[in-house]
């Protein structure tokens, strides 16, 4: 957030979709910055609208789907460009990778030509230079004998392996944003593991700036800078990623924190947040999370709280005040 | 704790692999998905099973439910073969040892109301008791996993994810079964609504006094849950224990490779922490490597590891593990 010119500006972000059953708001109001080379998590569970936000703002909101508000990407708008020209942003500037690696893989098609494809459209090299260039990229994250592996079919591929190449997939074009869509969710924690770490190595090697979208607070501590915490399609508190695990100053970050089981302390029960995940259908007026907050009285059930800057660097939305929301 | 519930000798599973174009008489491949294992567990434990996904640890479960039939090896249910079993008799076992799978959702079937998948074990194996009884019994144990019991007559698809998992937990505990397998119950639920599944799971196994087999690959979870672990790999049990001494001290360099795997939610903690990450992937349990089927990926395998299979040794109290090497781990991950 240092920058004067971030890379990323998002200001207040909404996306509604039209259903049978009336305007669904998946995200409401949504705003942040992401500087060249930094990284930031987004957490939320299930339908806390963290992967829409990511859809938004690359233009794959399935047809129901409306975004408002601003995207700029190198002070320049994207939101809501026609396909033709988000296809060139898309390639060239901003990539996305997904949680599952087979289905997002072409499966008709050799990994190399896939590969290639993308070089041969958006830089303009010929299928010779294309080749070499996609057997390089394989090489960069740690495909064994990449050469011969561009003549397999992703099916020939383990998970793990399939994640790789959706990795140097998504970096041909040195793109300055990656976006990992829970890019080890589907995967074992050693795989998970490495996939971080390659991760980690790519920023280091490309200077890739990275949001990652998960709902695993774990791989969160080890990989990012800033944590942007989201319920209910808003954010509920943001800040760099050691102050919000050590002080979390919201209800909902507490709980979220206190429920995840932990290899290194014994516990004797888990501490859970009573009730289930927001329908988004029926908001209530007030906080999305009041109905399952703790501390909630009743303006919390009334009034959304603003985002409100404290500690220096943090933000959060809440009601309460920061010395209640104790761990 | 002291009465054996369940004890596995020596079980085999294999699956036959047919030839690719090969004529239908020509032997099939064998892929060995178990090999060897065995396992104890007492009236009321929980014993949770960690491996990565192709360790065979789902395939352990289904032999010692019944259904899969083992290709060697003993299952002793108090004290009786299940694999000598007739198929009525195995039937009828299915009443003590009943089910919880991951995706709770799929799980259950979608044109079936609440009512009437909680009701099927018991109509299946209690069919003495009649409709009126069998709906109050629904309606009871519906309200024992945290549901409301008049949603009896609504469908899998109006309820959330947690609360299919609880679907799936009544229609499991119906039969008063004495041994419950989870197979993966929490991992397809979010972070919050877990825990609830967990701690249902935990008051409920107190309450009936159930023992549980605990699969899952995350250790965090399984070490919350179990009394002992046993880790696999590759088909082989690598190392077994009680489970704090397992996550603590763990002595097999596979189990070392699995708990540095797991991320730690403190950052600091994480950045200090050091990290050895295990380098490559599970071999083809087709062709699994001769001897200790782990050293192809292990830190300190030495020519004598692939000359024959390294039994189950104790390395401390209950704890037994399958190295001979196991002392000189953290030895060789410090100097690097």
């Amino acid at each position: 957030m240092t920058d004067a010119k971030p890379l990323l500006r998002v200001r207040d972000l909404k996306v509604t979709f039209d259903t049978p059953d009336g305007a669904l708001g998946a995200v409401n109001g949504i705003s942040l910055d992401v500087g060249a080379g930094d990284t930031l998590a987004v957490v939320g569970e299930s339908g806390s609208g963290k992967t829409q936000l990511a859809f938004a703002m690359l233009g794959l909101l399935a047809k129901n789907g409306r975004a408002e508000g601003s995207v700029m990407l190198d002070g320049s708008e994207i939101l809501n460009l026609p396909d033709s020209k988000l296809n060139k942003v898309r390639a060239q500037r901003v990539s996305m990778i997904f949680q599952d690696p087979m289905t997002s893989l072409n499966p008709y098609l050799r990994v190399g030509t896939q590969m290639a494809e993308v070089l041969q459209l958006h830089r303009g090299m010929s299928r010779r230079e294309a080749m070499k260039e996609s057997a390089a990229m394989l090489d960069a994250v740690r495909i064994p004998d990449a050469a011969s592996r561009l003549a397999m079919y992703p099916h020939e591929f383990s998970g793990g392996m399939r994640q790789r190449i959706m990795i140097a997939m998504s970096l041909l074009c040195r793109p300055a944003l990656l976006i990992a869509d829970e890019p080890t969710t589907a995967l074992d924690v050693t795989v998970q593991a490495q996939i971080m770490e390659l991760l980690s190595e790519i920023r280091a090697e490309f200077g890739t700036a990275i949001i990652l979208i998960t709902h695993d607070l774990g791989i969160v501590a080890g990989a990012c800078e800033r944590t942007m915490v989201m319920y209910g399609g808003r954010v509920m508190e943001a800040g760099p990623t050691e102050k919000l695990f050590e002080a979390p100053s919201h209800p909902y970050t507490l709980g979220l924190l206190a429920a995840v089981p932990r290899l290194d302390v014994a516990q004797d029960e888990l501490r859970t947040i009573p009730g289930d995940p927001p329908d988004l259908l029926s908001l209530p007026p007030g906080c999305p999370f009041a109905p399952r907050c703790p501390l909630a009285h009743p303006p919390c059930r009334e009034t959304m709280p603003p985002l409100v800057p404290f500690d220096g660097d943090r933000v959060r939305a809440c009601h309460a005040p920061t010395e209640e929301v104790k761990p | 704790m002291s009465e054996t519930l369940l004890r596995v000798e020596k079980l085999d599973v294999t699956f036959a692999i047919p030839k690719r174009g090969a004529l239908p008489w020509t032997k099939p491949h064998y892929l060995q998905a178990v090999s060897k294992a065995d396992l104890t567990l007492a009236r009321g434990e929980t014993l949770g099973l960690v491996g990565e996904s192709g360790s065979g640890k789902s395939t352990l479960a289904r032999a010692i439910v019944g259904t899969i039939r083992p290709a060697g090896g003993r299952v002793l249910w108090r004290g009786q073969d299940l694999t000598q079993y007739t198929p009525a008799q195995r039937r009828a076992h299915g009443r003590h040892v009943q089910m919880i799978f991951q995706d709770p959702l799929a799980a259950l079937n979608p044109r079936m109301n609440v009512g009437q998948i909680i009701a099927e074990p018991l109509a299946t194996h209690r069919p003495e008791i009649g409709a009126t009884d069998r709906r109050r019994r629904v309606g009871e144990m519906m309200e024992r996993v945290g549901l409301l019991p008049n949603l009896q007559n609504r469908y899998p698809h109006e309820f959330s994810g947690g609360q299919c998992q609880r679907i799936g937990i009544a229609r499991a505990l119906i039969t008063e079964p004495e041994l419950v397998i989870c197979d993966e119950p929490v991992s397809a639920l979010d972070v919050s609504v877990q825990a609830q599944v967990v701690n249902l799971l935990g008051a409920l196994q107190k309450e009936m006094g159930l023992s549980l087999i605990f699969i899952a690959h995350d250790l965090s979870v399984v070490r919350h849950v179990s009394n002992r672990i046993s880790v696999m790999y590759l088909g082989r049990i690598m190392e077994t224990g009680p489970a704090a001494a397992v996550t603590a001290t763990p002595a097999h360099p596979y189990t070392r490779a699995l708990i540095s795997s797991v991320p730690i939610p403190d950052p600091k903690l994480e950045k200090s922490r050091h990290r050895p990450i295990l380098k490559g992937e599970l071999p083809s349990p087709m062709n699994p490597p001769s001897g200790c089927v782990f050293r192809t990926r292990c830190p300190i395998a030495r020519e004598s590891c692939a000359e024959a299979r390294p039994p189950l040794e104790p390395a401390g109290p209950k704890h037994d593990v399958a190295c001979p090497y196991h002392d000189e781990v953290e030895a060789v991950e410090t100097a690097k």
